[in-house]
């Protein structure tokens, strides 16, 4: 089973539900984190295990060579993400804003954009006991998230094959690189806090979660600041909330440490053994 | 016209909420843009009257006529993103894997593919309660290139100030450092960054600053939550002095944040007005001014 854990608005405790779910259920069986919060991979900062790989992230852009060009400009034309250009005599090729479609240089008349490898990232994966933890990690300045994300998901399949539960560290928001990593979910968790903007944002993570067509649940996180507004969404909606995180200064004070809480924080350990059940009763 | 954009790499430090905070002590001297398209919160506080609202369309979406398809498969061959759905003979587009590369379109012999304008979002210019002109965003479900509509947001504002002759133009940007992140930044004359004082909060402001770094932008930083952790709030301290960053303030750890948020204002307002918070809010306001070079007299 693939679960997805994501949320609308960032910094509402993804990170903290995914790595704290994942240590706690590995107590139990085996578990395969991926963290495909690729812009921001945290994970790794609160669970730390032995090294297993290391691997160079890479994406195919296309490499100009300027002898056999006769500079008819078609790789422009066909380019839609403005990453191909022709400057004078010149053609530029703008890595960032590649998304490796192939078709300039498939279409090139004369073969002279051959695609070649380029460094987009970084992907560690490293193992506590019965967790596999396999982290993205984006190179500053690259743009585009969803080829790295594709990339760990690869990488699992490979190397990782007889992973039975997967758990998927989502980007924060509600555009493309969320999509990649909610499309081939079994079920969705999504953690949202008890505010306006948490709620705002759960409403836009919902729409996205059911137009394709995925089952899913609601973590609140912070449970007693703000207002009723996310428990009445929900009520209304037919979201079940299977773990509601306390609000509490010390759950706080040990995220900031970079520690996990449910080994010092009962309440918390008890919350997610009710999603535990939860998620195995699926 | 300056332009200041207020940042964070890590979600959740309060961003938003300061930015609603700093428009409100610009009032009507500034346009305040949210280019957090993704999570578009700030109008919450804003209390904007929509006075104008089109649709976004951005990127294409491969759609094949299954009249003209001669079922050759050649756009099977050449897509990238696996979505062109196949048994052999029928053949369609997922729209939740296309691109919009239109390569599919160019080598199909019948013609068969047209590439159709996908819709990303709508755009909206509102009146808000600071007096000030709002240009905010609603992101499409799943929509690709988030990264245009925050440049459509930008620009959007930007036009307003030289149509209304305002010197200011105040930008929510984006979590994280990929492609929205970068949109926002383009014409910055500005950086404030948001940050807090935990493992995760230290590890995004640094990546966050290299990227700022290819920029050549300048920069300033605010931790919010300072109380939270001595430990790291040195380490963001010692490294803003390393990085020749300027230090714009701290705020302490403060519910009164997500009280105000509840009734819909910011931490300036009553009750919450005369709070340490506040008071630091409105002096870290002062050192951005000082350090953009503008003031609102």
């Amino acid at each position: 089973m693939k679960i997805t854990i994501a949320s609308g608005k960032g910094g509402t405790g993804k990170t903290t539900l995914s790595t704290n779910l994942a240590a706690l259920w590995a107590e139990k069986r085996h578990i395969t984190l991926l963290d495909l919060d690729v812009e921001e991979p945290n994970s790794g900062l609160f669970l730390k295990g032995t090294p297993i790989n290391r691997e160079i992230l890479e994406k195919f852009i296309p490499e100009w060579h300027a002898d056999k060009c006769r500079l008819c400009g078609l790789c422009q034309e066909v380019c839609e993400f403005n990453a191909i250009m022709k400057l004078g005599t010149e053609i530029m090729v703008f890595p960032e804003l590649c998304h490796s479609c192939h078709a300039c240089s498939g279409l090139c008349p004369t073969g002279s954009l051959p695609m070649v490898a380029r460094e987009m990232g970084e992907l560690y994966h490293y193992r506590m006991d019965n967790l596999d933890v396999v982290e993205g990690r984006l190179a500053v300045g690259e743009e585009q998230a969803v080829p790295a994300i594709k990339k760990v998901k690869e990488y699992q399949k490979r190397e990782i094959p007889d992973a039975d539960l997967i758990l998927m560290d989502s980007p924060p928001g509600t555009s493309c690189p969320v999509i990649e990593t909610v499309k081939d979910a079994d079920f969705v968790i999504l953690i949202t806090e008890p505010t306006p903007f948490g709620l705002h944002d759960l409403k836009l993570a919902v729409e996205t979660v059911r137009g394709l067509d995925k089952e899913m649940a609601v973590v609140i996180n912070r449970h007693g600041i703000g207002d009723d507004g996310v428990e009445n969404y929900c009520s209304d909606e037919g979201l079940q909330i299977p773990a509601r995180i306390p609000q509490d200064l010390n759950i706080a004070k040990t995220y900031s440490a970079g520690k996990l809480i449910y080994p010092v924080h009962p309440g918390m350990k008890e919350e997610l053994s009710h999603l535990i059940v939860f998620l195995e009763s699926l | 016209m300056k332009e200041i954009v207020v940042l964070s790499g890590k979600g959740g430090t309060g961003k938003t909420s300061l930015t609603a905070s700093f428009a409100l002590l610009a009032g009507s001297s500034a346009v305040v843009a949210d280019c957090d398209v993704d999570a578009s919160d700030m109008h919450l506080l804003m209390g904007p009257v929509v006075k104008q609202k089109e649709l976004f369309y951005s990127g294409k979406e491969a759609v094949i006529d299954q009249e003209a398809c001669i079922s050759c498969s050649r756009c099977l061959e050449v897509c990238r993103f696996d979505a062109v759905l196949s048994d052999g003979t029928h053949f369609e587009i997922e729209p939740v894997s296309c691109e919009g590369c239109g390569y599919c379109a160019r080598v199909c012999p019948a013609d068969a593919i047209s590439m159709k304008p996908s819709l990303a979002g709508e755009l909206y210019i509102s009146e808000v309660r600071s007096g000030a002109h709002m240009v905010h965003a609603r992101l499409g479900i799943g929509a690709e290139n988030s990264g245009k509509l925050v440049a459509r947001v930008k620009n959007e504002a930007k036009t307003l100030a030289t149509r209304d002759s305002k010197a200011l133009v105040l930008v929510d940007g984006s979590p994280g450092i990929g492609c929205p992140v970068v949109s926002s930044l383009s014409g910055a004359d500005y950086i404030v960054i948001v940050t807090e004082p935990t493992i995760s909060g230290w590890h995004d402001l640094k990546r966050l600053r290299e990227l700022l770094g290819k920029f050549r932008l300048p920069s300033g930083c605010v931790i919010n939550k300072a109380d939270l952790n001595d430990e790291y709030a040195d380490k963001i301290r010692k490294y803003l002095e390393e990085e020749k960053m300027d230090m714009l303030g701290t705020l302490p750890y403060d519910e009164n944040f997500t009280a105000a948020m509840v009734q819909g204002k910011t931490i300036l307002e009553e009750p919450f007005s005369e709070s340490e918070t506040a008071e630091n809010v409105r002096g870290i306001w002062q050192k951005i001014q000082a350090a953009v070079g503008w003031s609102k007299e």
